[in-house]
């Protein structure tokens, strides 16, 4: 039963098969057993088990929708009512939130079950998951692999069947990363498309969360759930959410990929470059045709990201000031001693690192050389992706440079873990929908990520694509050894 | 060595919303601490701001009353700094482009008018309090305030006295007031003021290095402070020092302006857009909609009054200091279909007196429009004179009633009946024959010891005219 999707076990339920207490006492019982990967920081069994319960009652009375009784994983980025809170930090360490995000609220009211809050790069700042205060998580591929970040936990719980579904987010690649590093289907959606409401800030420019699945359809699933204008949030969209069920079926005949040249070059690992390629091929089969585009400002995105972001971060990151809720220091002369001191010792050294260069970027003297013209250079990596799309329907390439890298091998060295997102950030700076999905493994037996980058608020005819290419294949079927 | 000063003021007015600029909690002032503070004024992990437009509207409206430019696109951004008062760490505030750009105000000083420039007027969040006379060796922090929607206005270094900044002050407190976006209350901070002060020798086209001085929360204040700033200002080059850039405050007990930090010690406040506030839109339709609410603005409606009621300048401008007093002035002159300058004589001087005797507003005044036009009536119709009507209107002042309850209970009808006067003349001239006689021998200057004993036979009573026409027939034999 554990190793069904969620459509599968949302027939299950339907069928009476089994029940949403069942099913949440299996997983919780599978994140205790699996619980040296580290996936969760917070599981509150009781807590799933009366929504469990409540979703079963539901489900007596008639009132059931697709998700009602499903376990899901929340990255703990959401604050959820009477649930800790931590966001991977000291800073948030002992944090209840006293409210319910917006997609918090959305999975309770279409009656999914709270299975627990997953493991977190520290402020979702990191391509690791090591740099969580309550420790790095095993990528069940590989223990001895990082599962990517920053929604390292996410992937890991789903990629080892210790949740049938989880939530990420997404900034620079935080969603597709992990996803493609642990063999599962991550969506980024359109900036503007899942309300933010709830989800702490981290870049807000260029945060959206979204769904991290073992398919497409549940990806579409998921979705639907969270998408939606949302008043508390003043840039969600106000758009209508279309069935992404439904659209999922369209057949790829006609369907133009653009495979940008400046995604198939130096720094792509062989094995990476193979898988892709054979996807593509499989695409070819399917129907589709194939263009070459350019986005020339590409070796841009990461120095204007790395401006941007930590910019918005430094700023969004003021009010852990150990004031009103969260860590103080124990011990401090004055007032500016305990700020100092409260954010010395509440925020690990990636999250101060990227405090400083962004407070650096604001500085007057400052803001014209850095952070006006990485706005400049946003804009024109935007129009970047406007032109390919003038010629194709979707844009495909690797998530990730490489597959999952050892635990370590890069923590000292921040700009070699930047570069694990080159492929990925320009489409949040874009505000573009993108797509991971299975496509492979490397000579290691490490899966690899086939990055699928869509239109503004095109979500459905990616979910399709990617929905297309998993009815043919069986890459995101395949579990890691000793999880199965 | 002639000196001109040179001061700009930067007003922040609290608009009065209902709720806060970007969340839904109330704005009510005096409540208990924090009771008013929601998750996003608190900035709890993951919470956003949403823009409250009745705010817009306001700015709007303020910008259309100066005749300022509208920016139909104006942009939110971060002044970043720690404070325990500031939860975000960060105010909301708008920096490069305001909502409200150049336009301009005209004051009125010992007769002269000046028009005074107002550079920009922005939107933007207050923030919470720090408390720390309650807590012994801690300071409180009540975010009650935190997030109360202001608008800063900043006017151009066109101020040349004291006194002009007062009156340039007052003109704007009467302004927001009027126009219904700012309750004007001083005491509750809902209207203070920066000023940025310095001073050059006459004739230099040159401006001084300045100094701000913060936070001066009344109009005698404003004027004090910035009288020491200029004196302290003189003083310094005088006698061959240099005035620094600096934040002053001003010490009210002490009179005296004092530094608070120097420009080396200025924060860098890293000013960036709100990214998670898209730009202002107020596309034309809003401003048109806006332009329709627009009151008659004070100087408009102190023209019309001069023009429609041929009332005098300074009557005009005590009728049209608030918008209430306009309103009850002309509510008064409607009712009693009266003479408009009598009206506004017992309105801006009898009245007027009263109110400011016991400290009221025209809003709290017991004696409404309608009852000063009830009192204007029965002098017009010879029911009350002149004398009797203040009589009457103290009583009124006092709650006995209007002027018709009042007149009854106390008798004080006027005697018109020629009969009565009459009478009343006759008993006065058999009491008085020593009078009488030289009177007619001359004494002219004794009618009015006459009138007098008439008017008070009747206890004040008598028609004054008839009382004149009548006593001098009599007198004459």
């Amino acid at each position: 039963m554990f190793k069904k999707t969620v459509a599968e076990l949302s027939r299950a339920l339907a069928s009476k098969a089994v029940s949403s207490v069942e099913l949440t006492q299996l997983f919780l019982d599978r994140i205790s057993k699996y619980r040296d990967l580290n996936a969760f920081i917070t599981v509150d069994p009781e807590k799933s088990l009366a929504q469990a319960r409540a979703a079963d009652a539901r489900r007596a009375k008639g009132e059931a929708a697709a998700l009602t009784g499903i376990p899901v994983a929340q990255k703990d980025i959401f604050c959820a009512d009477g649930w800790l809170t931590t966001c991977g930090s000291k800073m948030l360490s002992s944090f209840i939130a006293p409210y319910d995000a917006t997609a918090i609220a959305r999975f309770s009211g279409a009656g999914a079950v709270l299975l627990g809050k997953t493991n977190m790069d520290e402020f979702a700042m990191g391509s690791s998951n090591e740099t969580s205060h309550f420790g790095p998580v095993r990528n069940p591929w590989d223990p001895t692999t990082v599962p990517g970040g920053s929604s390292g936990g996410s992937a890991a719980a789903v990629a080892a069947r210790l949740a049938p579904a989880a939530t990420g987010t997404d900034t620079g690649g935080s969603i597709r990363q992990p996803a493609a590093l642990t063999n599962l289907t991550g969506l980024k959606p359109s900036y503007g498309r899942v309300s933010r409401y709830g989800m702490i800030a981290f870049a807000s420019s260029l945060d959206q969360g979204g769904p991290m699945t073992q398919s497409a359809e549940d990806a579409a699933l998921l979705l639907g759930v969270m998408a939606g204008f949302d008043q508390r949030d003043s840039t969600s969209v106000d758009a209508p959410v279309p069935d992404f069920v439904a659209a999922l079926d369209h057949p790829l005949k006609g369907l133009r990929i653009g495979l940008p040249k400046e995604y198939f070059g130096d720094g792509l690992s062989a094995d990476v470059a193979k898988a892709v390629e054979a996807a593509i091929a499989e695409y070819r089969k399917l129907g589709a045709q194939t263009v070459e585009v350019s986005l020339p400002n590409s070796s841009l995105a990461i120095p204007c990201y790395y401006v941007l972001a930590p910019a918005e971060a430094s700023s969004n990151l003021s009010r852990y000031d150990g004031v009103r809720y969260g860590f103080r220091a124990a011990e401090y002369k004055d007032l500016i001693d305990m700020y100092c001191k409260t954010r010395a010792q509440g925020f690990g050294a990636e999250v101060k690192r990227r405090i400083m260069i962004g407070t650096y970027a604001l500085s007057a003297g400052y803001y014209d050389a850095y952070y006006l013209k990485a706005q400049r250079l946003r804009r024109l990596i935007a129009q970047d992706f406007e032109q390919a799309f003038e010629v194709c329907d979707v844009i495909m390439g690797p998530t990730s440079p490489t597959t999952a890298f050892k635990l370590g091998a890069k923590s000292d060295d921040p700009v070699s873990m930047y570069l694990s997102d080159i492929y990925t950030i320009s489409v949040n700076l874009a505000g573009l929908p993108g797509l991971s999905i299975p496509a492979g493994f490397d000579g290691k037996g490490l899966p690899v990520g086939l990055q699928i980058i869509g239109r503004y608020f095109g979500e459905e005819r990616l979910l399709n694509v990617a929905h297309q290419y998993q009815q043919a294949t069986d890459w995101h079927r395949r579990l890691p050894k000793g999880f199965d | 060595m002639e000196w001109e000063s040179v001061i700009g003021l930067e007003i922040h007015a609290q608009l009065s919303t209902r709720s806060k600029a970007f969340s839904g909690a109330a704005t009510r002032y005096g409540a208990e601490p924090n009771t008013q503070a929601c998750a996003v004024d608190i900035a709890l992990p993951g919470v956003l701001p949403v823009f409250n437009e009745q705010a817009a509207r306001m700015a709007v409206k303020f910008g259309l009353a100066i005749g300022a430019q509208i920016n139909h696109r104006s942009v939110f951004a971060r002044k970043n700094y720690f404070y325990p008062d500031l939860p975000k760490g960060y105010q909301i505030s708008q920096y490069e482009i305001p909502v409200v750009a150049k336009g301009s105000l005209t004051i009125e000083l010992d007769g002269h008018e000046r028009l005074i420039g107002i550079t920009r007027a922005h939107l933007e969040e207050d923030a919470g309090k720090s408390l720390h006379e309650d807590f012994h060796g801690m300071t409180g922090i009540d975010l009650n305030r935190a997030g109360t929607p202001l608008l800063e206005i900043v006017s151009e270094p066109d101020l040349r006295s004291a006194k002009e900044a007062v009156a340039y002050m007052k003109k704007l407190h009467q302004l927001v007031v009027y126009l219904g976006i700012c309750d004007g209350n001083m005491q509750e901070g809902s209207f203070r003021c920066d000023a940025n002060v310095s001073v050059r020798r006459k004739g230099d086209p040159k401006f001084g290095t300045r100094a701000e001085i913060k936070n001066v929360n009344s109009f005698r204040f404003v004027e004090k402070a910035i009288e020491f700033e200029i004196e302290r200002q003189i003083d310094l080059i005088e006698s061959g020092k240099s005035v620094v850039q600096e934040t002053r405050l001003y010490d009210a007990d002490k009179d005296q302006t004092r530094s608070m930090r120097s420009k080396e010690e200025a924060m860098d406040y890293r000013y960036f857009p709100d990214p998670d506030l898209p730009p202002l839109v107020v596309d034309e339709a809003f401003v048109r909609e806006v332009q329709a609410t627009l009151p008659e603005l004070p100087d408009a409606r102190r023209a019309r009054f001069m023009s429609q009621y041929g009332l005098n300048r300074y009557d005009a401008g005590v009728l049209t200091s608030s918008r209430e007093m306009a309103e009850y002035y002309e509510t008064a002159v409607r009712e009693s279909k009266g003479d408009p300058k009598i009206v506004a004589n017992w309105i801006a001087v009898e009245l007027s007196g009263y109110l400011n005797l016991d400290n009221k507003d025209i809003a709290e005044s017991p004696v409404s429009a309608k009852m000063i036009a009830g009192l204007v009536q029965r002098i017009a119709d010879n029911t009350i004179s002149g004398k009797i009507a203040k009589e009457v209107l103290e009583a009124m002042w006092a709650g006995e009633g209007d002027a018709d309850a009042v007149i009854a209970k106390k008798g004080l009808k006027q005697i018109t009946d020629t009969g009565a006067i009459e009478k009343a003349i006759d008993e006065v001239i058999a009491k008085n024959t020593a009078q009488l006689e030289q009177y007619r021998a001359g004494k002219e200057a004794l009618f009015g010891f006459f009138v007098g004993q008439v008017m008070k036979a009747t206890r004040g009573k008598a028609n004054p005219q008839q009382v004149n026409e009548l006593l001098k027939k009599k007198l004459a034999g």
